[in-house]
């Protein structure tokens, strides 16, 4: 993947490729501006990644938490009229959006 | 296919679970209710709502794992981010680099054992619907509707390893596969209502050669029919795009029922990039060993486990039957086949008659009074009833279910096997009338017979079969027999 991992100079190619991940427009200047704050980022990422964690277990959570957990108990949903009023179309009880273009996995 | 290509394939089966709520909200989990009244701020994924991961889903996760032999893990939950409107968050919420099950095995019918990669848990996704596209696709819709009841639903998603090598044994796998969803509680395993959905990975590569070919990954398996058929196509494709020197692209293909045929959805190049990252919103998940063997524990025996013990009762009389066997343990069926062995019935027909008349009927057998079952294939077994009188009063006797006992009880309360089977209304065809029938059969064929004086011994079945119909069924087929070797002196 373009722009994974820690390395410094990201380029504007790796800043135009994640701006497309996240549905991001961004104007020739902006990306360039963006490509640099990006790369400070990631250089300080790369600081880190320099340390010797061999002997650290990973970090899944920054809460010294496990299992979390509730029964499975049935709560009450929020009503329908209710949630549909929050849509920006609706049609058939369901949420309208426009033509998908491309599927999901 | 041309015999030097061999096709490896890996199945990758989505369940969902059978929990009462979702994942990580206390919506309902239901198939079938009105669009989006099971939702809630967490599923729509509202700002500030917080997920709190669902127990119950982690047991049967736990469960599954547990039927496939895997390694229970510490697992961590992360977002899988992509843009499409079966989510409202933007992300679906999965297991990636640490799943909850690691490594496991499935045993097939047919003895061949298929590695499982992982089991892992995930949210399930709402469900689209398109409009204004050829038959609800996507292609040519100018609108879509959501409907996010499903958005949030428990899934497993179980990858299998590439030791699959044919369209049937992949039918097997999802067919063993989903038996083992319903024994372990975990799953409907209903296909056709999307609560199990495969997706097959179809390489080729020549025959002895270990490393694996280009892969495809096809989508849009709804029935096992469709993924055996699925399969079987993309094997072809892919044989027939290398023998005229042209390679296989890898890319994920959409199985088209209705054409018989698969087509590209996208290609590898157009993947998408998921920018998968750690869930802050939930913390690891880490069962303790005290819960996964409480879990092993309150598990029962597995349909392969089931098809072993049942084996080993028939003992000889199992071979060559495994299609008798896999039916009867799958209908849930082989107390029956107990039974009647226990009470003295030759494993064979009790096997038979289990796998054929009992299965024909599996609600009406469940219910039914084995002691009144094992008495009808006693008569038969004896030669009061023929295998034709037999067959017919089993199949009464299934449609009374749980009145069977009295049924048989009312008919022959007391009184020999033949006496209930007179009542029955079976008797069997005296031996004298037999004999007549098949002299009659030899008559009425001279040339026939003269053939099976010659050493055409196959011919038996062709005097049995006219005695059989003189006789509506009522003559015991041993009998014919034994008289046609006293003819033929």
């Amino acid at each position: 993947m373009a722009g994974e991992g820690s390395r410094a100079g990201l380029t504007r190619e790796d800043a135009a490729y994640v701006a497309r991940l996240a549905r991001i427009e961004l104007t020739e200047e902006e990306l360039g501006t963006y490509a640099r704050q990006l790369a400070v980022v990631l250089d300080h990422a790369a600081e880190i990644a320099a340390l010797d964690t061999s002997g650290l277990v990973p970090t899944a959570h920054p809460l010294p938490l496990e299992n979390v957990l509730r029964p499975d108990v049935v709560r009450p949903s929020v009503d329908r009229e209710e949630v549909l009023a929050m849509a920006p179309a609706v049609e058939d009880q369901r949420f309208r959006v426009p033509r998908i273009l491309g599927e999901p996995s | 296919m041309s015999g030097t290509w061999e096709p490896v394939i890996g199945l990758e089966v989505h369940c969902e679970l059978k929990t009462a709520t979702k994942l990580f909200c206390g919506c309902r989990n239901a198939f079938g209710d009105e669009p989006n009244t099971n939702v809630c701020p967490v599923c729509l994924g509202l700002p500030g709502s917080l997920p709190v991961l669902n127990e119950g889903a982690v047991e049967l996760a736990m469960r599954i794992g547990t039927a496939l032999h895997c390694e229970i893990r510490p697992s961590v939950f992360h977002r899988k981010n992509y843009f499409y409107p079966d989510m409202p968050k933007d992300y679906q919420v999965s297991q990636y680099d640490a799943p909850i099950n690691v490594g496991g095995r499935l045993e097939l019918p047919d003895g061949s054992t298929v590695g499982i990669e992982r089991a892992h848990l995930e949210e399930d996704t709402g469900k689209t619907g398109h409009i204004g596209g050829e038959g609800g696709r996507i292609h040519g819709a100018a609108h879509s509707l959501v409907d996010y009841n499903r958005a949030g639903v428990p899934l497993v998603e179980i990858v299998s390893r590439p030791d699959i090598f044919s369209a049937a044994q992949a039918r097997l796998y999802a067919g063993e596969l989903r038996a083992i969803l319903v024994a372990s509680g975990s799953s409907d395993g209903r296909m056709e209502e999307g609560s199990m959905r495969v997706d097959a990975n179809v390489s080729v590569r020549p025959a002895g050669r270990a490393e694996l070919g280009t892969r495809c990954e096809i989508k849009n398996l709804n029935s096992l029919h469709s993924l055996a058929r699925a399969i079987e196509h993309e094997i072809g494709r892919q044989v027939a795009l290398i023998e005229s020197g042209e390679r296989v692209v890898q890319q994920t293909r959409h199985w088209d029922e209705d054409q018989g045929r698969t087509v590209t959805l996208r290609s590898k190049e157009e993947a998408f990039d998921y920018r998968y990252f750690p869930e802050p919103d939930l913390v690891p998940l880490s069962p303790s060993a005290d819960w996964v063997a409480d879990v092993a524990r309150s598990m029962g025996p597995m349909p392969a486990d089931r098809r072993r013990k049942l084996t080993e009762l028939l003992g000889e009389a199992a071979g060559g039957r495994t299609d008798q066997i896999v039916g009867v343990v799958e209908k849930d069926l082989e107390g029956l086949v107990e039974a009647a062995v226990a009470a003295g019935i030759g494993p064979a027909l009790a096997l038979a008659r289990t796998a054929n008349e009992a299965s024909a009927n599996p609600d009406g057998a469940r219910e039914v009074d084995p002691i009144s079952y094992v008495t009808i294939l006693r008569l038969e077994q004896e030669g009061l009833l023929s295998a034709t009188q037999a067959k017919s009063v089993l199949a009464t006797l299934l449609d009374h279910g749980k009145e069977s006992a009295a049924l048989v009880a009312k008919l022959g309360e007391k009184g020999t096997p033949a006496e209930i089977a007179a009542r029955l209304g079976f008797e069997a065809l005296g031996d004298d009338s037999t004999a007549r029938l098949v002299s009659d059969a030899v008559e009425a064929n001279p040339g026939e017979w003269a053939r099976y004086l010659e050493g055409e011994a196959k011919l038996a079945g062709f005097f049995t079969g006219i005695v059989m119909k003189a006789s509506k069924g009522k003559a015991n087929g041993k009998v014919v027999a034994a008289e046609l070797e006293r003819l033929k002196g």
